[in-house]
């Protein structure tokens, strides 16, 4: 693999202006992906699924070098329809389109930061890797006071051009005070075997407030890793929602620093997988001042030989007294082949606080489907009823009406 | 000043923290076959028996030290260490207590421990165990005469090979992590007991460990085997002199229960925990580990962790036997500059197999406390069930409490719940039981004493007593 990636990663420097300083830096980092590599099940945090193994097994051979000369055609019947919103579109990992329409020109920035080295705040190989060889990235600043009119969608979009390749993407977001993003991460693939890797950063002043939608829904048989880490500012609030569901494998991660006082963080998730697919969310909330609070809710509904992680961890240091952290994973196992596994997590130092968690994990209430069935329904009918119930929970937890809408209608859940 | 004040008072140092000046018997120190071959020379073991710690020792070279636990320690020099040491007086050994050196009598009298028969405590057989060796156990004979075999476990190599052969390495194999596989090359005594098919066992079981030696490891090994449709309660308790290094005590305690028997094992462990500055005090790195094997079998554990400067070990169960069942049920208690991570492992096996998880933890100074926990059910154990449930009280904020459980479930059929919480002592309980005349001090003894009632009551009576004292004790000056 070594060879491989020198030369990508020489082809991919040859197509960018950097100085050599730069060249320099991401040569550093391309140096401590190849001492690390993928990261395996030796790994504490990989421990349930190892990623090292599944891109050996689903893929093979990666390649790292994409030519991103030449334009794609962006495909407009693909858009979401009946909500209107602002775009960004990646097709194949190459940035095509970024409009905000419907808002202000003066009150969003977007800023070129592809010939600027930005570190992330997280020293793991794939963010080596990320860093190495992202090709174009872009800040995104939302003003102070300045509340977006409509949701921001981005279309990551792939399609069979690309084959065994791996794409890094990565994009900061930076609101300022009193400001508010909706933002609906939407994948849609009609590519096979592509590992992508997308790193976000978020940065929130005082009293904004972000929304972070992630809807992985449409069947694929790609590879995903997603990282986003979000730091929080006083009276801030971010709302995160994952609908895990599309992809052979998926691992979303939420890092959340709360580190402004009364600021909250919520995390709610839905794996829905079948057939082999592996999911994992982990969720890291670090609890660093007084008065913070945190909330995450993870059900996960696992058919035929599919496999489910949670890794949830709350942290809370000494000073961050008066914390609330509640954390809940249910999930509901159909087929005995299915696995879930949770690893939830306390790390307190403080001891005015309130900090819980529960996990749950078993079969269909045969009590209900019982219930169900005496009132006329039949088996399948009664399943389905119990699990649409079951997930409804989590999506009605969304706080934005259009996106709960949105999201409702993509998976079919009744009300 | 009430009764319990006083008695608080004298026990506010450690009480057990006195050396006994005895002549000693040691191994030369430092770790290599010739060590393990002393010790197995002056035990005058068979070769099997020095075949399998030598195979433990190969083992051993090539196993690194594991460094995933939360509370780190300085790294121990395993050739600085004496692997044997007993009392001169022990190298005969004794026939019956009269000819026992009293000094050592004295010492175990000092420890509230009477081995003298006509002094016997409720009827509790007890194998005292004093730094290397067993020194004495009690009714014997009254055992015998219902087939019990409890004796030290050097006496079992010796008078009954083939029940030690066939269990002893068939839970904890030699082949297991460092510290069990450091145990199984220079483990040197420790208790064992076999209860017959069917026999209820009359009376508790017991034994005392007590490190005295400095610059020792202790390392015992108990194996317990219960034969079909048996039960039997077996309690441990542990003490040690205050000294300024830290001592290592790496134990391995194996349970066998076959079809229908029970196994219930409650531990007091109340090791030199170091003094208020965090200086000195017992390693306590144990591997403990129950096999269900029989169906309907059962294996309960109950530990009441207060002493150790760390204390790390996850008393398991193994639930092989189609509906057999575990249990978990655990205090620990973390003061000053104590450090500790445990909790158990339920690795569900067989159909219809149960286990109950219930961990209580409170920590307070500078301590840090964590409980990590592995619930796997595979996918064979079809309507299996698991309940956890951890909690940790925090009093103060120099201290920390953790909460890692891992939950794997591999059968649809199979329930896993867990639950966790951490929190304080709320201001109002306090209130309202200083409104009622109580003290601070009391008050809070009072409430820990309620958090930690569900693990309490399932100690036998005597150390039921022993243990919410050593609750009271071990908090001490953490209020306020």
């Amino acid at each position: 693999m070594k060879e491989q990636l020198q030369k990508d990663f020489d082809n991919t420097i040859r197509n960018l202006t950097l100085s050599q300083k730069d060249i320099e830096i991401k040569k550093f980092y391309l140096d401590n992906f190849i001492n690390k590599g993928f990261p395996n099940r030796k790994e504490e945090d990989w421990k349930f699924s190892d990623l090292n193994q599944i891109i050996k097994k689903n893929i093979g051979e990666l390649s790292f070098y994409s030519d991103y000369t030449s334009t794609n055609k962006v495909d407009t019947s693909a858009f979401v329809d009946g909500l209107e919103h602002n775009k960004i579109v990646f097709i194949n990992g190459r940035i095509e389109k970024i409009d905000f329409d419907y808002e202000k020109k003066d009150q969003i920035e977007i800023i070129d930061q592809s010939e600027t080295i930005n570190k992330f705040n997280n020293n793991s190989s794939l963010s080596d890797l990320n860093s190495a060889f992202t090709n174009k990235s872009f800040k995104i600043v939302v003003k102070e006071g300045y509340k977006l009119t409509k949701p921001l969608i981005i279309y990551h979009t792939t399609n069979s051009k690309i084959w065994s390749k791996n794409i890094n993407l990565r994009l900061n977001f930076e609101l300022y005070e009193n400001s508010s993003l909706r933002l609906i991460d939407l994948f849609r693939d009609t590519s096979e075997k592509n590992f992508l890797n997308i790193f976000y950063n978020f940065d929130l002043k005082e009293s904004s407030i972000l929304k972070n939608y992630k809807v992985d829904k449409f069947e694929n048989k790609n590879i995903k890793y997603s990282f986003n880490n979000i730091e929080q500012d006083k009276n801030s609030i971010s709302e995160t929602f994952i609908l895990s569901s599309g992809s052979n494998f998926c691992k979303n991660e939420i890092n959340c620093n709360l580190n402004g006082e009364y600021s909250s963080a919520f995390v709610n998730g839905i794996f829905s997988i079948n057939n082999n697919k592996h999911h994992e969310i982990r969720t890291i909330i670090n609890h660093l001042t007084e008065n913070t609070k945190s909330y995450q809710l993870i059900k996960s509904v696992l058919e035929d030989s599919s496999r489910a992680v949670y890794q949830g961890k709350i942290f809370v240091n000494s000073k961050a007294q008066k914390t609330d952290g509640y954390q809940l994973s249910k999930a509901i196992l159909l087929n005995k082949d299915s696995e879930f596994n949770a690893k939830p997590e306390l790390e307190i130092y403080a001891d005015d606080v309130k900090c819980s968690h529960g996990s749950a994990s078993g079969s269909l209430n045969e009590d209900s489907i019982f219930y169900l069935m005496s009132r006329g329904l039949n088996y399948q009918q009664s399943r389905e009823l119990l699990i649409n119930g079951f997930l409804l929970d989590v999506v009605e937890k969304i706080t934005d009406p259009e996106v709960k809408n949105l999201i409702k209608n993509m998976i079919g859940i009744k009300e | 000043m009430d009764n319990r004040q006083k008695e608080i008072d004298n026990l506010k140092d450690y009480k057990y923290g006195f050396t006994t000046d005895i002549e000693n018997t040691r191994a030369p120190k430092g770790l290599n076959e010739d060590v393990i071959k002393f010790i197995s020379n002056i035990k005058k073991e068979p070769k099997w028996m020095l075949d399998f710690r030598l195979k433990a020792f190969e083992r051993f070279k090539q196993l690194k030290e594991p460094d995933w636990q939360k509370p780190k320690y300085p790294k121990i020099d395993y050739q600085d260490l004496y692997y044997y040491s007993a009392p001169k007086s022990m190298k005969d050994k004794p026939k019956n207590l009269d000819d026992l050196d009293p000094k050592l009598l004295e010492t175990y009298k000092k420890l509230g421990i009477p081995l003298q028969e006509q002094k016997r405590l409720n009827g509790i057989a007890v194998d005292a165990v004093f730094d290397s060796v067993s020194v004495a156990t009690t009714f014997r004979e009254e055992l015998t005469k219902q087939g019990i075999i409890f004796c030290p476990i050097s006496e079992a190599i010796q008078n009954h090979p083939e029940l030690v052969k066939k269990y002893l390495g068939s839970v904890i194999p030699v082949t297991d992590h460092f510290f069990a596989t450091l145990n199984s090359a220079v483990f040197t005594d420790g208790s064992f007991a076999y209860i017959p098919e069917g026999v209820r066992c009359p009376m508790e079981l017991s034994t005392y460990f007590r490190i005295n030696a400095s610059n020792t490891g202790q390392f015992e090994r108990t194996l317990i085997v219960a034969d079909k449709g048996s039960y039997v309660s077996y309690l441990e308790g542990c003490t040690a002199p205050m000294r300024d290094e830290n001592q290592l005590h790496a134990a391995n305690v194996e349970l066998v229960a076959l079809d229908d028997a029970e196994i219930k094992y409650s531990t007091v462990q109340n090791w030199y925990p170091g003094d208020k500055d965090g200086k000195g005090g017992i390693y306590n790195f144990v591997t403990k580990r129950g096999l269900c094997k029989g169906k309907n079998s059962k294996i309960s554990w109950t530990q009441v962790e207060t002493g150790s400067a760390i204390t790390w070990k996850y008393p398991s169960c193994i639930l092989k036997g189609d509906n057999s069942v575990g249990e978990f049920y655990s205090i620990a208690i973390t003061n000053n500059h104590q450090k500790a991570d445990t909790g158990t492992k339920m690795i569900h096996l067989g159909k219809n197999t149960k286990s109950k998880i219930i961990s209580k933890g409170i920590s307070a100074g500078f301590s840090d406390m964590t409980y990590r926990g592995l619930v796997d059910i595979s996918s064979k154990a079809t309507n299996s069930n698991n309940y956890t449930q951890c909690d940790s009280l925090l009093m103060g904020n120099k201290c920390g409490a953790h909460t890692i459980p891992y939950i794997k479930n591999k059968n649809s059929e199979s329930n896993i719940a867990h639950e966790a919480t951490t929190s304080k002592i709320s201001e109002e309980q306090l209130h309202y039981c200083q409104q009622r005349g109580l003290s601070a001090e009391e008050a809070v003894g009072l409430i820990v004493n309620g958090f930690c009632k569900e693990v309490l009551q399932q100690l036998p009576m005597e150390f039921a007593v022993e243990a919410q004292k050593l609750v009271g004790i071990s908090l001490e000056g953490s209020v306020g």
